[in-house]
C-alpha cells in the first residue's frame, strides 16, 4: 500500500495527497493505493502537480493500516507524518486528532 | 570585529533583491524546481522532512550582542522560537517559510549577515578557534586570516562550481580548537624562526563516508602569499578534482589517489605562476583586516581574584562551573566562558530566542558585545572579567545555560539527525538526550574525565563522529535504526580516526553500551590523570570489544 507526499511548494509543509484530489497537511486523509494501476495514478498526480509548482520532493511512499490509521513503514516517513521525536509540541502530532479537525485541511 | 565597508553593504543588500525576485518568480511558477533549487542553495535554503531549512553564516564563529539578537528576532518572528547553532558555526533554522525568507535575509544584512555560500560547492564559512583573541596559547589572532579568505572566496567566479564543497579552517595555537586536519584546507598560524607570521599549510581532510586526515604540504608559507597559495590549491582541485562521482568528488580523494607528495608538486607548480602577483597580500592590506580584529581594551580587574575566591567558598555549583566552563585568557584579570547549550537531556546546539536575546544581554554588559559559536555546539563569551564571572553564571543559571560539562562526557556534538534532516538514516539527537541524562551527575562525569561523545546519523558525519573519542553513526539496517561505534578519533593536534569497535547497536541498546565502554575504561586506566583517549591509544580495542562483545561470543 502506498500513499502520495510532497512538500508545500510556498512554505515547505509536509503534505498528503487526498481521495479528495487535494493535499491535506496531515497523513490521515491520505489516499491509500492498493495496487499497481492505482500506484500510477497517485504517481502521475504528483507529476501534475509538482508541474503545476504546487510542491516539490514527491514521492509515493509505503504504509501500511494499523486500526484503521495509515501509518508509514520507513521511520523516515513516519516522522515526517508526525514531526521531530524530541519535540512532540512541533509539527504535526501537536495539532488536534483528525476526529477534532475534520475534513477541511487541505490546501 | 570585522564592519562592511559600502561595497560589502550593497553586495549583500542586491543579493537579497536578486532572492528575493528569483523567490517571487519561483512561487510565480515562472522558473522550476529544478532551476530554482541550485539558486536557493546558493543562499542557504534546503529542504528537510518537516520544512525549509535556512543556515545562517556566522563568519569564523563570531557574532556581536546586535547580531545574536537579530539571530533571535528571526527565531521568535518567522521561525518557531529557537535556533540551532552547528558544527560549522553556523546557525540553523528548521521551520522558515520559503516565502518568508527573503524578508528573513534582509533582516540579516541589516546586521551585516547573510546565508550565502552556507550551501553548495563553493567554498564555505571560514571557521576558527573560537577561543581566537582570547587564548593565553595563540600565536595571533587567526580570524584576520579568516576574514581575507572569507573576502576572496566570497562568490569566486573560478571557484563557486567546484567538484565538491570545500570547507577552511584556521588555528593560531599549536593546541588545534578548530579541528584543522579534518578540513579541505586546514591552516596553522604561527611564527617561523624570524618572529614572522605565516602558515603550516594541511590539505586533503575530511569526513563523511570516507574519513582521511589531511597532509601537511607546507610547513611554512609566509602570510602574504595564503590567498595565491591557496589559489594555487583550489585551482588544481578544481582541475583535477572528480566530477564524476560525488562520492568521490572531495579534495581528499584527489590528494589520496594524487599522492601527497605529487599533489604538493602541482600546487607548487601552480603557485609558481601566481607568486608574487595580483594575489599577494599588501602588508598594509593584512593590518587594515587585522586592526577589525584588536581585542578589546581590558581595563585592569584585580579585584578578580578575591571575588572569585569568595564566590567559590560560597557557592560549589560555581566553583564547578568555573572548573570546568571557564579557561585562562591572555590577560590575567579575564577569562573565557564557555556557554553550555548541553543542558542534561537538552538538544545539543540548541537555543530558545529567550536565550539568544540574554546571552546578546550578557556579551554587552560584561564581555565587551563579543559572542562566538563553536564548532563543538557552545556558545564563547571570549572576554569577561573574572571579576564578573559570578555575575555571569547568576545569569545563565537563569536561562538554563549554566551545565558545568564543557568537554565533559555530555558535551556532546550531535547533528539534527532523521528527527530533522531528509540525508539522515537515524536519529542523534534521541541518542544524545539518552547518554547524556544516564551520565547526568557532574561527579560521575569528572571522574570520567575529558572525554568527547560525537553523534552523526547518517555517513556524512555532521556530527564528527569518526574524530570523537566515542563516535556514534546512526545508520538504517533492515528498516530499523542501528548505531555503530568507533572508538580513538580526535579532531584536535594529534588527530585520528576513530576505528569501528563491532556489529552496531539498537537505540534501545546504544546508552548501555556507552556506559559499558565508559566502565572499561574506568577500569583500566592508569589513574584518575590518564584520560579516555589515552588510555585507548594505550590499551587498543581489545578490552572494550571483550566488554561489549563477550557474552554473545561464549553463548554462541
Amino acid at each position: 500500500m502506498k500513499v502520495l507526499t510532497a512538500n508545500r511548494l510556498i512554505d515547505g509543509e509536509a503534505v498528503w495527497f487526498g481521495s479528495d484530489q487535494r493535499w491535506h497537511e496531515t497523513i490521515d486523509y491520505a489516499e491509500v493505493a492498493r495496487d499497481k494501476a492505482a500506484d500510477e495514478r497517485l504517481e502521475r498526480l504528483g507529476k501534475e502537480a509538482f508541474a503545476r509548482n504546487e510542491v516539490v520532493d514527491v514521492d509515493l511512499i509505503d504504509v501500511e493500516l494499523l486500526g484503521g490509521e495509515i501509518r508509514p513503514l520507513r521511520l523516515r516517513e513516519r516522522i515526517r507524518a508526525a514531526g521531530p521525536t524530541n519535540r512532540t509540541d512541533l509539527g504535526k502530532q501537536a495539532r488536534p486528532r483528525p476526529a477534532d479537525e475534520g475534513f477541511a485541511a487541505g490546501i | 570585529m570585522y564592519r562592511y565597508d559600502e561595497f560589502d553593504h550593497s553586495f549583500v543588500q542586491a543579493r537579497v533583491a536578486q532572492f528575493r525576485d528569483q523567490v517571487d518568480r519561483r512561487l510565480a511558477g515562472e522558473i522550476t524546481e529544478d532551476q530554482f533549487r541550485p539558486l536557493r542553495l546558493m543562499n542557504g535554503v534546503y529542504l528537510q522532512l518537516h520544512a525549509y531549512m535556512l543556515r545562517v553564516a556566522v563568519p569564523y564563529g563570531t557574532l556581536s550582542s546586535k547580531q545574536m539578537r537579530m539571530l533571535a528576532h528571526i527565531a521568535r518572528t518567522y521561525d518557531k522560537g529557537y535556533g540551532h547553532f552547528t558544527t560549522r558555526q553556523n546557525i540553523q533554522y528548521n521551520w522558515p517559510a520559503l516565502s518568508d525568507i527573503p524578508a528573513i535575509l534582509a533582516d540579516l544584512a541589516s546586521v551585516e549577515m547573510h546565508a550565502i555560500q552556507t550551501s553548495g560547492n563553493c567554498i564555505r564559512n571560514v571557521t576558527a578557534d573560537h577561543f581566537a583573541g582570547a587564548a593565553a596559547d595563540e600565536v595571533a589572532d587567526p580570524r584576520p586570516y579568516a576574514e581575507i579568505l572569507r573576502q576572496w572566496s566570497s562568490v569566486h567566479p573560478e571557484f563557486s562550481y567546484l567538484p565538491r564543497k570545500f570547507k577552511i579552517a584556521v588555528t593560531g595555537a599549536e593546541r588545534d580548537r578548530a579541528a584543522i586536519q579534518t578540513h579541505d584546507i586546514g591552516l596553522h598560524l604561527k611564527k617561523n624562526e624570524n618572529g614572522e607570521l605565516g602558515f603550516a599549510v594541511w590539505v586533503g581532510g575530511g569526513q563523511g563516508r570516507t574519513p582521511i586526515l589531511a597532509k601537511k604540504i607546507r610547513d611554512f608559507l609566509p602570510e602574504e602569499h595564503l590567498l595565491s597559495y591557496a589559489t594555487a590549491i583550489v585551482r588544481v582541485y578544481n582541475l583535477h578534482g572528480r566530477r564524476d562521482n560525488k562520492y568521490k568528488a572531495r579534495i581528499k580523494i584527489l590528494v589520496h589517489e594524487t599522492g601527497t607528495e605529487e599533489f604538493a608538486r602541482q600546487v607548487e607548480a601552480e603557485w609558481a605562476a601566481l607568486k608574487d602577483g595580483a594575489l599577494t597580500l599588501p602588508e598594509a592590506d593584512i593590518r587594515a583586516i587585522e586592526s577589525y580584529f584588536v581585542p578589546p581594551a581590558l581595563a585592569a580587574r584585580p579585584e578578580g581574584d578575591a571575588a572569585v575566591k569568595l564566590a567559590r567558598l560560597d557557592s560549589r555549583s560555581f566553583g564547578e562551573w568555573l572548573d570546568q566552563n571557564v579557561v585562562t585568557h591572555k590577560h590575567p584579570d579575564y577569562a573565557a566562558v564557555t556557554i553550555s547549550l548541553k543542558g542534561i537531556g537538552e538538544v545539543p546546539g540548541d537555543a530558545t530566542d529567550s536565550q539568544m536575546d540574554a546571552v546578546a544581554d550578557l556579551a554587552e554588559r560584561y564581555a565587551f558585545d563579543e559572542i562566538r559559536v563553536s564548532h563543538e555546539q557552545n556558545l564563547i563569551l571570549p572576554h569577561v572579567a573574572r571579576a564578573d564571572l559570578k555575575a555571569v553564571y547568576d545569569r545563565l543559571v537563569e536561562i538554563g545555560f549554566a551545565t558545568a560539562n564543557s568537554n565533559l562526557i555530555t558535551d556532546i556534538i550531535a547533528c539534527p539527525g532523521l528527527d530533522y534532516c531528509a540525508l539522515a538514516n537515524a536519529r542523534s539527537i534521541s541518542v544524545a538526550q539518552d547518554i547524556s541524562r544516564r551520565f547526568a551527575s557532574l561527579d560521575r562525569q569528572k571522574d570520567i574525565g575529558e572525554l568527547k561523545l560525537k553523534i552523526s546519523g547518517c555517513i556524512n558525519a555532521c556530527g564528527h563522529h569518526h574524530v570523537g573519542h566515542i563516535g556514534i553513526l546512526g545508520v538504517e539496517k533492515k528498516g530499523a535504526e542501528l548505531y555503530q561505534v568507533t572508538l580513538g578519533g580526535s579532531g584536535d593536534e594529534n588527530a585520528s580516526i576513530g576505528e569501528i569497535i563491532g556489529r552496531g547497536f539498537g537505540p534501545d541498546e546504544i546508552t548501555d553500551a556507552i556506559e559499558k565502554i565508559v566502565d572499561t575504561y574506568l577500569a583500566h586506566r592508569s589513574g584518575p590523570s590518564e584520560k579516555f583517549l589515552d588510555a585507548y591509544r594505550r590499551l587498543g580495542p581489545a578490552p572494550f570489544k571483550e566488554a561489549l562483545y563477550a557474552s554473545e561470543a561464549k553463548a554462541a
